[in-house]
C-alpha cells in the first residue's frame, strides 16, 4: 500500500488539527503513520527533531502493543509521557495512524484528553477515507528493476 | 510503502539494513552519518544496549535531492541482529522500500549469515512482500580483516550461499573503513527511487 496525500487531504488534516491546537492549548499535534513516516503537523515550536520523533513514536506504539499482547489486551489506545515542562500525549486512530500531541504547563491533561476525545472518531473517519480512496490506485505487478 | 506528499512534493522512503548480530547494520549508518553533510542529514537516533547491541533499531534521515520536481527523503533503519530479537525486527520492517541485508564475510558466521536472510525472507512475507520483488541489495562486510590473520570467506561462497537464488546487486565492502558503503548505499537508493518513480507516474495519470 502507498499513503499519497494531496493538497486536499491535508486542508481535510489540517481542520481537525487546528481545532484541537486552538481548543486546547497544546502547543503541536502531529500525524504519524505506524511506520513512522511522518504524515503531517501543525502548530508551533516546530524546531524539534520532528523526523526522528515520528520514527520513535511509531516504535513505542509498537512496543507498547507488544506489552499489551502479554497482558490479554490488542494494544494500549493512548499513551502519555510527562517531563517537567514538556509533555506529550499520543493516540491511536484507526489502524493507520497515530496522533502526538505536545503541551506544556499552560494547559492540562484533562483538557488535552477531553478535546482530542471531540476530534477523533470525525478525524479518524476523515483518515479512513482518504487511506481507502488511496486503494484504488493501481500498482503494477512488483518487478525486480536493474 | 513509499510515503508521498503532494502538498510539501515530498517523498519519503524506508530503507532497511538487515542481518545477522554484530554483521556491522549500525557501522554503516555510522560511516554514512560521519560523511554526509549537515545539510543532507538529520540526527542519528539509536536505541541500543550498553554493551553496543542495537536493542530496536538506528535511525537516520537523508535528503536525496529531487526527482520529478518531489524532494526525495530516505529513512534509513537498522534492526537488532540477535535472533531472539525477531519482533522488534518485524515491527522495524513495516512499511519498507527496501532492504540493504549486510552479510559477515566471517567463515565462523556463515551458517548465521543464511539463517537471517532466511528470517529476512519470512518476515517479508508475514507483511505480503517477497524478497524476489522488493528492491534489495546484498553487502559482504568486513572485507578488510582480509588483511589479517581472521579467516574470512571469499566473496565467491558468500555469493554462492547468499545470492544464487536472488540474484540482485552485491558489494564488498568495509563499515569500518568506508569501502563500498556510499556504493550500496547508492545503489539501494537507486532501485527504491526507480520503484518509486515508477509509482508516481502512475499516481500523476491518476489525479490527471
Amino acid at each position: 500500500m502507498n499513503i499519497i496525500i494531496t493538497r486536499e487531504d491535508l486542508k481535510k488534516i489540517n481542520f481537525f488539527l487546528d481545532k484541537v491546537v486552538s481548543s486546547s492549548l497544546a502547543h503541536s499535534v502531529l500525524l504519524i503513520d505506524r511506520s513512522g513516516q511522518l504524515i503531517a503537523q501543525y502548530g508551533n515550536n516546530m524546531d524539534i527533531d520532528i523526523l526522528s520523533l515520528s520514527a520513535l513514536t511509531a516504535a513505542n506504539f509498537g512496543a507498547t502493543a507488544e506489552i499489551a499482547k502479554i497482558l490479554g489486551e490488542e494494544e494500549f489506545t493512548l499513551l502519555f509521557h510527562k517531563g517537567k515542562s514538556e509533555n506529550v500525549y499520543f493516540t491511536a486512530l484507526g489502524e493507520h495512524v497515530i496522533m502526538v500531541t505536545l503541551f506544556d504547563d499552560k494547559t492540562s491533561l484533562g483538557l488535552i484528553r477531553l478535546r482530542i476525545n471531540q476530534i477523533a472518531d470525525e478525524l479518524s473517519n476523515a483518515l479512513v477515507s482518504i487511506f481507502k480512496e488511496k486503494k484504488e490506485i493501481p500498482v503494477l505487478e512488483p518487478q525486480r528493476l536493474s | 510503502m513509499p510515503f508521498i506528499n503532494f502538498s510539501k512534493d515530498e517523498i519519503q522512503c524506508k530503507i532497511v539494513y538487515y542481518g545477522a548480530g554484530f554483521c556491522g547494520k549500525t557501522t554503516n549508518l555510522q560511516y554514512i552519518y560521519t560523511q554526509m553533510g549537515e545539510n543532507t542529514k538529520g540526527k542519528m537516533v539509536s536505541i541500543d544496549t550498553r554493551g553496543d547491541r542495537t536493542l530496536f533499531f538506528d535511525f537516520l534521515s537523508l535528503n536525496l535531492g529531487k526527482i520529478r520536481g518531489f524532494d526525495v527523503r530516505v529513512q534509513l533503519y537498522t534492526v537488532p541482529g540477535q535472533v531472539h530479537y525477531d519482533a522488534t525486527r518485524k515491527l522495524v520492517l513495516k512499511g519498507v522500500d527496501g532492504v540493504v541485508f549486510v552479510a559477515d564475510s566471517l567463515k565462523v558466521q556463515r551458517k548465521k549469515n543464511i539463517e537471517s536472510l532466511i528470517n529476512l525472507a519470512k518476515n517479508l512475507a508475514e507483511k505480503g512482500v517477497s524478497i524476489r520483488t522488493v528492491p534489495l541489495v546484498l553487502q559482504y562486510n568486513k572485507r578488510d580483516l582480509d588483511e589479517t590473520d581472521s579467516e574470512i570467506l571469499p566473496v565467491e561462497i558468500l555469493e554462492k550461499d547468499l545470492n544464487s537464488m536472488l540474484k540482485v546487486p552485491s558489494f564488498s565492502a568495509s563499515a569500518l573503513k568506508g569501502a563500498g558503503i556510499f556504493e550500496t548505499l547508492r545503489e539501494i537508493s537507486k532501485l527504491v527511487v526507480k520503484e518509486v518513480s515508477r509509482k508516481i507516474m502512475l499516481v500523476d495519470q491518476q489525479l490527471r
